[in-house]
């Protein structure tokens, strides 16, 4: 078996059969999976289905506390989560580059195999393609995931309320300043690592408790914060409490020399969940007693300012939280 | 432009530190600040140490906070 | 660790703050029917007064201005087109801060730039920049030297490095400013209405709080030195505002013993070996002279302007902007015949709106904020 990943690799001949047989089934392998269909066959629950799809691309692969195989599951099954979802399975498409390590594939496969039972789904059907050569022998990960609706409720953007409260699981801002950490003309170093992390089972001990007090849930990925109640802010507005941010000193330090909002960074192992106000001290109990809520805090509240994110600051004033364009750039000023 | 962070010195070097900003670990240069030893507390702006901030930093503050209150106090009390 | 001097300035306590906007707005009230109009100069002070929701909090006699000391304002349009043309004609690869990616030239931007083949990367250091150019000395570099005299020591630091290295594709093309220069233009502008300047902490670093004393000697208007929270702004407005009641003007500083009398002599030093002063434009103000820094002769090998033998190209404001009004406080942007119509943020027209901070942004979200309110 070569040591790195050539063209032919995904040229649907022998060498491709080789690595799915020897580098991809060994770690991913189920019922399913095992035959190697062209589809799975799920059966189907008798409730509503959720679905949902995202691509990974993250530079670089690997970063303190995970890599992107580890993303490509929390990342698809947090999106579930966030629709009260139970996953049911995930597909994976895979590109990678010519030139990629085969001990950087089989890494991040182990990462995928491991964060898959951690969030007790199956990887049920895939497709692997090798693309010439970039600037780096990179890889790119797509997953789409099938999940299963609770029975009876629903938890979606227009049923938040003035009035509702907003919780987060923990601190802001982790995943974002690790990756940045780790890339080679990174200028700092850090123990800071990564907050990637399944959240079904944080989300489904919430709700459990809470019922329909919870209205909504969304995870603040890329954009950060600002981004996620943004895409939120239709029929309300948000107000952030500054002081009540859960973020580390570590990552407010690195912010900071780079000239960077905490609330722009991502976060791949953060739920924001919006609440009635009387559920959210039980909300508030429950994710704090589970090992992903520890730090959880209410950090604000809805009101009726329509398409207005604010964020409330340590001098008593409001000041908007536009939603951030693009990637965010180490500054000067 | 002027985005500065405070952080500690924990390793000096020929003509480079590393500054320790909250837990994040910088290598800085000390052109501007040769005398800065370990433990001692500098600005860094875009890689440079461009001063040496006194380790009565907090207390400086809150008696500079303290002044200004009084000065303004004395200029209302004037007719 | 509370009482260290690195703590996080975020987590001031909201008590102390509130005290002193009680205080501003007893001193402002005494100072009625006067308006009041403070100049805050550095893009820095405009964020930080931004991020911590200032201008909220502010008396309604008492107005606070951003100047044009923030990324947008003090490199000229022309410049980017500069830097995309050593990028995409002379495959340069331009290396520089992450404040010039975005924000549009005359023609382009480094972001358009680099979408049409341009090499360009972001650094966070001058030094880091000399380490990238020393890696692939088969590649011609040139780094975006832009700020004020924080700033320019970094790149005088990384030229000394580089000459000392015998490299010779690292260039550097230099849009840095001086201070002092632009606050004396600001000063002399009989139409000016600013009454008090907040001065840039960390310019006062290098630069010593000495440097304000003529300017306040010549034009009686405060100068109050202070940091990048919005306490330590509050702070300076309180001073201000008292002085203006006591008829004192006077520069102050409410930073702290960082920034001394005299400022770092080094880097003082460091900017008169390598940089010369030179007339240069500030972009929604035009020329103000002697408020550029350009290399010095001894370092022409090093003038990505002169290797490249770069023409200057004309540069003038956009017919029909008012930026430089707006940026001297003498109208509101709703005045600008542009403002909302042609310029936008989305589309933004003169230095005010292209700038993040920008007068003209601020103003045009804080209407969008307004007509929710309903």
């Amino acid at each position: 078996m070569p040591d790195e990943i050539k063209l032919a690799h995904g040229g649907g001949g022998s060498l491709m059969n080789d690595l799915i047989r020897r580098e991809i089934l060994p770690l991913l392998g189920n019922n399913h999976l095992d035959a190697l269909p062209d589809c799975a066959r799920l059966d189907a629950p008798a409730h509503p289905l959720a679905f949902t799809t995202d691509s990974f691309v993250v530079d670089p692969l690997i970063f303190p506390g995970g890599d992107i195989g580890r993303l490509a599951v929390c990342g698809t099954v947090n999106d579930l989560a966030a629709r009260g979802a139970r996953p049911l399975a995930l597909c994976l498409a895979i590109i990678a580059e010519e030139g990629l390590p085969l001990d950087t594939l089989r890494t991040i496969l182990k990462s995928l195999a491991a964060a898959a039972r951690h969030a007790h789904v199956h990887i049920v059907t895939g497709d692997t393609k090798v693309v010439p050569r970039h600037a780096a022998a990179s890889l790119f990960l797509t997953t789409a995931g099938i999940g299963s609706l609770h029975d009876q409720l629903d938890f979606t953007a227009n049923r938040i309320h003035p009035g509702d409260l907003l919780l987060i699981n923990g601190h802001l801002a982790d995943h974002g300043i690790a990756v940045m950490s780790a890339r080679p003309d990174a200028a700092f170093l850090t123990d800071l690592t990564s907050d990637v992390a399944p959240l079904a089972d944080l989300v489904n001990a919430v709700i459990d408790r809470c019922n329909s007090a919870v209205k909504c849930m969304k995870d603040p990925t890329r954009g950060g914060l600002a981004a996620c109640l943004n895409e939120l802010a239709l029929n309300v507005g948000f107000v952030l409490d500054e002081q009540a941010l859960p973020i580390k000193p570590t990552v407010r330090g690195a912010c900071d020399m780079l000239g960077l909002d905490p609330l722009t960074v991502a976060n791949e192992g953060k739920m924001l969940f919006v609440v009635a106000p009387d559920a959210a001290p039980d909300a508030l109990d429950t994710l704090r007693r589970h090992p992903l809520g520890r730090d959880a805090a209410i950090i604000g509240r809805v009101d009726k300012r329509a398409g207005l994110v604010r964020l409330r600051t340590t001098l008593g004033a409001e000041r908007i939280v536009d939603m951030p364009y693009g990637e965010q750039l180490p500054r000067i000023c | 432009m002027c985005l500065a962070v405070p952080g500690q010195v924990i390793e000096t070097k020929d003509e480079t530190a590393v500054v320790d900003i909250q837990g994040n670990h910088l290598d800085v240069l000390t052109t501007l600040v040769p005398d800065a030893q370990s433990g001692d507390y500098v600005l860094v702006h875009a890689g440079l140490a461009i001063a040496l901030i006194s380790p009565d930093d907090y207390h400086e503050h809150q008696r500079i906070m303290q002044e200004i209150q009084n000065y303004a106090q004395r200029a209302l009390e004037q007719p | 660790m509370q009482n260290s001097p690195t703590r996080n300035d975020a987590d001031t306590p909201t008590a102390e703050s509130a005290h002193l906007v009680k205080l501003l707005h007893r001193l402002a009230t005494r100072l009625h029917p006067r308006h009041i109009n403070v100049m805050e100069v550095c893009g820095t002070h405009t964020a930080a007064a931004q991020a911590a929701a200032l201008p909220a909090l502010l008396p309604e006699n008492v107005r606070l201005i951003s100047g044009p000391g923030c990324p947008v304002c003090v490199t000229p349009a022309a410049f980017i087109d500069q830097a995309a043309h050593l990028a995409l004609q002379h495959h340069v690869h331009i290396l520089t801060y992450g404040d010039m990616i975005r924000v549009p030239g005359q023609t382009t931007s480094l972001e358009e730039a680099r979408r049409h083949g341009a090499q360009v990367s972001v650094v966070y250091s001058a030094r880091q920049a000399l380490q990238i150019a020393a890696r692939k000395p088969d590649k011609n570099f040139v780094f975006l030297g832009i700020g004020f005299e924080t700033t320019a020591p970094a790149t005088a630091v990384a030229l000394a490095a580089a000459r000392q290295q015998h490299l010779t594709n690292f260039f550097v093309l230099s849009a840095h400013k001086r201070l002092m220069p632009a606050m004396q233009a600001l000063c002399s502008d009989q139409a000016l209405a600013i009454d008090a300047f907040i001065g840039p902490g960390h310019v006062s670093v290098i630069i010593g709080s000495h440097a304000y004393t003529d300017l306040v000697a010549r034009y009686r208007r405060p100068c109050v030195i202070a940091g990048f929270t919005g306490q330590q702004m509050l702070l300076a407005l309180v001073h201000i505002l008292t002085q203006l009641l006591d008829n004192t003007p006077a520069v102050a500083n409410v930073y702290g013993s960082r920034v001394s009398t005299e400022g770092n002599r080094r880097a003082l030093d460091l900017i008169a070996q390598t940089f010369t002063p030179a007339d240069t434009r500030w972009r929604g103000l035009g020329v103000i002279d002697q408020s550029g820094l350009a290399l010095a002769a001894p370092w022409q090998t090093f003038d990505a302007a002169h290797a490249f033998q770069l023409p200057q190209p004309p540069d003038a404001e956009p017919p029909g902007c008012r930026c430089g009004d707006v940026i001297k406080g003498l109208i509101p942007p709703a005045d600008c015949p542009l403002f909302a119509r042609r310029c936008t943020p989305d589309h933004p027209i003169g230095a005010c709106m292209v700038s993040r901070e920008g007068a003209c942004t601020a103003w045009y979200r804080y209407r969008r904020s307004e007509n929710h309110h309903a």
